[in-house]
């Protein structure tokens, strides 16, 4: 016990910078969307986990021996990983371009403030795990780092479409030219053979938003394109060049608010991608809050 | 903004202006030439339910 006493900084310094990797490790997980890539966008995120872990495990003894001007090397950090928002925002841009269905930009902000945010919870969980190890026992450092990893977790997932609308699959119908998903016009199709195509191929879904705040968010293009966007990546797309009619598309009904998409997925089970449409992020860009505005809570608001 | 790239007409006197204009005899006629030129061009084909079929570049 001398030794872990006497060697606390070290001690405390290695815990908080395993649990700072462990919190990183958790929360890279590369799933359908296959990003970061594997294995070297990998590596780029677990090594900038580690420097995190690091930054955050130093600087309890650096407060703790008053060094306080140690401590402002954390600002560099912060620097640093506003850098990797922009790296990833620049990469993800140009990777975009060749999509068939592009992300769009709001989605590939959002991608590239996780990477940053998740940095950020990384120096959290190593800083909390490296306190609890040199102000009370390596133990306790132990158990802090276990508690900061599920409330890194907490803060990991965002809300998806299921919690904010409704979602129903509806026929599509062509009335000559026009393409309707329910009520919702979509677009004027000029060929025939594309009409038939479309009839065979498409898929159509209507969501409802919940309440007002949803109802702004559903309307965001952004979120739009992210949905169109992963139904894409987990379903495939039946689209190519020179194919500019078959695009999936999302068109509003002005009145209600309701989001009527048109899909093309090479693999056409409805259930499936009904299933997935409920488990869509909902972008934090595309979040408005109208509701709690003063303006809006007067009566009858 | 979109543009118009082409027009294919039944009815010649209908259009006039801009884009290359292509005159056809039968609505057969018209299918075939709007899908070859959707094809070349990467332009949507839009029925504008007079007769002519317009192909847009949308951006």
């Amino acid at each position: 016990m001398d030794w872990f006493y006497s060697h606390r900084y070290t001690v405390g310094v290695v815990v908080g910078v395993i649990f700072g990797i462990m919190s990183r490790l958790n929360m890279l997980r590369t799933d359908y969307r296959q990003y970061p890539t594997y294995p070297h966008g990998k590596i780029i995120h677990i090594s900038l986990g580690v420097i995190a872990a690091g930054l955050g495990a130093v600087a309890v003894p650096a407060l703790l021996e008053k060094n306080y001007t140690a401590v402002t090397f954390l600002s560099l950090a912060a620097q640093q990983f506003r850098d990797v928002r922009n790296m990833e925002r620049q990469s993800l841009t140009k990777v975009d371009e060749l999509e068939l269905v592009p992300r769009g930009s709001a989605y590939i902000e959002g991608i590239a403030m996780v990477f940053e945010g998740r940095n950020y919870l990384v120096i959290f969980s190593a800083f909390v795990a490296s306190l609890f190890s040199i102000c009370f026992a390596w133990y306790w450092g132990i158990v802090a780092g276990i508690l900061s990893i599920f409330v890194a977790n907490m803060f990991k997932t965002g809300k998806n479409l299921e919690s904010i609308a409704d979602i129903e699959h509806v026929p599509i119908r062509l009335e000559g030219p026009d393409l309707f998903v329910g009520s919702i016009y979509i677009m004027n199709i000029g060929l025939e053979d594309t009409r038939q195509i479309i009839q065979k191929q498409a898929l159509g879904y209507i969501i409802k938003p919940k309440n007002r705040n949803s109802r702004v968010t559903l309307a965001n293009l952004g979120q739009r394109q992210a949905i169109l966007h992963d139904i894409s990546t987990l379903f495939g797309v039946y689209r190519d060049t020179g194919e500019p009619s078959l695009m999936p598309m999302a068109k509003l009904n002005l009145n209600t608010g309701e989001l009527g998409l048109l899909l093309l997925p090479q693999e056409k089970d409805a259930d499936k991608v009904k299933t997935a449409l409920h488990r869509i992020p909902v972008l934090e860009s595309a979040v408005r809050k109208p509701s709690e505005a003063g303006v809006n809570q007067q009566k009858g608001g | 903004m979109s543009q118009i790239l082409a027009i294919v007409t039944l009815d010649k006197d209908q259009v006039a202006g801009g884009a290359p204009i292509f005159a056809v005899a039968t609505k057969e006629e018209q299918q075939k030439v709007s899908f070859t030129l959707e094809k070349i061009l990467d332009a949507n084909a839009h029925d504008l339910k007079n007769g002519n079929i317009i192909l847009v570049k949308h951006n």
